[in-house]
């Protein structure tokens, strides 16, 4: 196994304000999740017999993956289409990945009522329902999660190979072959389980059949769930790239930016060609023109997503670093809000209903993305994840 | 440069070939019969009194606690609706020149959107076709709630071990061979328990019989595939908040999409199989486009 010659530790110091902030946020978060244990889900959140599924499901599970797509995004360019050049991206984008579908795992348990019965999914094959949905994604996350964390494992290796202490150094070594010898079909698992549970996460509303606005309800949702986490994986690299980039000064290949970037341009008017073409098909196209609400969501998810198109497909424009991240970060909204809007928004239980997350809710979702943030700044700084050369000193 | 024209396409096609399967579904899933010892209740708007008789045999047959949040400043069980202690309700409809009262419960559907949900099967259509839940197998995941069309499942939201909450129709009562507690009650036959089939005959027979009576439709012989327990009204049913008339089972689209994509898993094997091969040609032929760092893998 060769070594990627540019990824290094970033290095520097780990306890900033910032740091120190996100740390905050992290635990006050852990916090709130032991009290939601203590005190049951109805005190916890504003969840009701009406919406049972919230911002825990809308935004940590179902966005929260999909914006952890950049690493199957990449790995499709890098290991499937055979694009060298973009391996230097493959690891920060793995560990964003591996770091989102963790949160979503944990987020699961903290959301479901009988966690303590959540280990039998996975054993109880004799009690599977194939019929279902859910049963495909929560198997297919909870072997991506391990499979992203082994996908991400030649970083860990490499540093522990010239580790201080002989036991990493052994294990490292050991390790090392039979992870070369396993690592391709565990990279194909990397790119085939995201195709399954990404579309499946569009087929899972399909169920709520018709009380989801049939703007959003079409046997074409898992279809549009997948082309949306890929525009989304594109963009995000983009976006992470961009933002690391600035925060721990190092240089990027912005060329390699802007390719990333068209083809999440492109991956978003295929959704929304799919999605208009779908609607004409099947006659309902008259409920985007309605002006209420609903149809004024659809045509902003649409319109967040086919930004880039306008910011990057400017000749004079497409190297200003500054567009190529607003173009990535309106996809990236846009995908999110369809997402909601499909899980919360278009999803109708009837009247006397409603929803808005409690506090708990929101801090605790807010507390795991700042323990995102944490841990993968303190990898970033010890392990050999980040490439590009450093533009200055590491001066956070 | 980077990504040309020819392997974005190629990529395309990979990620098309992976996403038609889904949308080339292998026909649409057959349309599902009762079964032979389903039993339900017929339940009719023109004899219910609103007695609620059977709200308080329900919650007697079934242990529930009492509802007291309702009306009478909390010296009551009056249940609004169902929820976390009630499984089976009466409600009142009142409308400019027209009123009914209207049960809820249940429906036991016969192709059911919640068992389709189920993830180990924890809700399943057991013995007479009842919908029965199974602690043991739930994780409280809640998909129950997102799927079921007439908002039945409840979740035990005040509880740190919470479970689902739904009329089971008694079956605990059936096995002794009684009738479920609110059928039983009754005190005007407004909801009646037989055979599926017994109930369907009977509520066409009321229906040729009082024509001038009645809306002219059994709800729940054909409304979302079918349901076990049975409507007669006088008022239309969506004004009693029966929101759905299609026949169409809530599990129809989204199962045949699902087939289609995972038919035998055949193509998520083929996609992987397709997926190791080239990589494992990648790797072999070296990357391409690769500067003088080759790719670690």
């Amino acid at each position: 196994m060769h070594t990627t010659a540019q990824a290094q530790p970033v290095g520097g110091r780990l306890m900033t304000p910032l740091y120190k902030l996100l740390l905050a946020l992290g635990g006050l978060g852990i916090a709130l999740i032991v009290w939601r244990f203590a005190a049951g889900l109805g005190a916890a959140t504003n969840l009701s017999d009406g919406y049972p599924w919230g911002l825990w499901i809308a935004y940590d599970v179902v966005t929260g993956t999909a914006i952890a797509c950049g690493g199957y995004a990449v790995a499709l360019i890098v290991y499937v289409l055979n694009k060298g050049r973009y391996h230097p991206l493959v690891r920060s984008a793995v560990l964003a990945s591996a770091l989102g579908y963790s949160v979503a795992g944990l987020s699961i348990l903290i959301d479901v009522g009988r966690p303590w019965h959540v280990w039998k999914v996975p054993l109880f094959f004799w009690e599977w329902n194939l019929n279902s949905a859910l049963l495909e994604v929560a198997l297919c996350i909870m072997a991506y999660v391990f499979v992203l964390w082994i996908e991400l494992s030649p970083a860990f290796l490499e540093r522990w190979k010239v580790s201080g202490r002989p036991g990493l150094r052994r294990f490292a070594e050991r390790t090392q072959p039979w992870l070369d010898r396993a690592l391709i079909w565990i990279l194909a698992l990397g790119i085939l389980l995201p195709t399954m549970h990404q579309s499946s996460l569009g087929s899972l509303m399909l169920l709520s059949g018709p009380r989801l606005h049939a703007l959003w309800n079409t046997p074409i949702l898992p279809l549009l769930f997948l082309v949306s986490c890929l525009a989304m994986g594109y963009a995000i690299v983009v976006f992470e790239s961009t933002l690391g980039g600035a925060f721990f000064r190092r240089s990027h290949d912005t060329a390699m930016l802007v390719s990333l970037e068209r083809v999440a341009a492109w991956g978003s008017l295929l959704f929304v060609a799919l999605r208009l073409g779908d609607l004409a098909l099947r006659g309902r196209f008259g409920l985007a023109l309605q002006g209420d609400l609903k149809s004024v969501l659809f045509w902003i998810e649409n319109a967040l997503v086919l930004a880039p198109f306008l910011l990057v497909f400017g000749r004079a424009r497409r190297y200003d670093a500054r567009r190529l991240f607003s173009g990535a970060l309106l996809v990236i909204l846009g995908g999110a809000l369809y997402r909601f809007d499909t899980y919360l928004v278009a999803f109708d239980p009837g009247p006397g209903w409603s929803y808005f997350p409690s506090a708990a809710e929101t801090l605790i979702t807010l507390g795991l993305v700042a323990l995102e943030g944490v841990v993968y700044i303190a990898l970033v700084t010890r392990f050999p994840i980040l490439a590009g050369a450093p533009s200055a000193a590491p001066a956070r | 440069m980077a990504l040309d024209r020819r392997s974005l396409l190629k990529g395309a096609a990979l990620t098309a070939a992976a996403a038609t399967v889904g949308t080339a579904p292998a026909g649409a899933r057959e349309r599902r019969a009762a079964p032979a010892d389903a039993v339900g209740l017929l339940y009719d708007t023109t004899r219910c009194i609103g007695c609620k008789a059977c709200v308080v045999a329900c919650k007697e047959a079934n242990n529930m606690p009492p509802d007291t949040d309702g009306y009478g400043g909390g010296l009551y069980d009056a249940p609004e609706a169902l929820n976390e202690t009630t499984r089976n309700v009466i409600q009142l409809y009142q409308g400019e020149d027209e009123t009914s009262f209207v049960k809820r419960q249940c429906m036991h559907c016969v192709d059911p959107g919640c068992v389709g949900a189920c993830m180990l099967g924890a809700l399943q259509k057991r013995e007479y076709g009842i919908v029965t839940w199974d602690g043991s197998r739930c994780i409280g995941c809640r998909y129950c709630q997102v799927a079921c069309p007439f908002n039945v499942p409840k979740f035990e939201w005040s509880k740190k071990a919470p479970k689902i909450v739904k009329c089971e129709l008694c079956v605990h009562r059936l096995r002794e061979g009684k009738e479920p507690a609110c059928s039983e009650v009754c005190p005007r036959q407004a909801v009646i328990f037989g055979t599926r089939a017994e109930l369907l005959a009977e509520a066409h027979r009321r229906l040729a019989g009082h024509p001038d009576r009645y809306v002219p439709k059994v709800y729940g012989e054909h409304e979302l595939g079918g349901t076990q327990c049975l409507y007669l009204s006088h008022v239309p049913f969506e004004k009693l908040g029966f929101r759905f008339q299609h026949d169409e089972p809530v599990p129809e689209v989204q199962q045949t999409v699902q087939h289609g994509i995972y038919q035998g898993f055949a193509a998520p094997l083929a996609l992987y199989a397709v997926l190791g091969a080239v990589m494992f040609r990648n790797r072999r032929n070296g990357a391409g486009e690769t500067g003088p760092d080759s790719p670690d893998s």
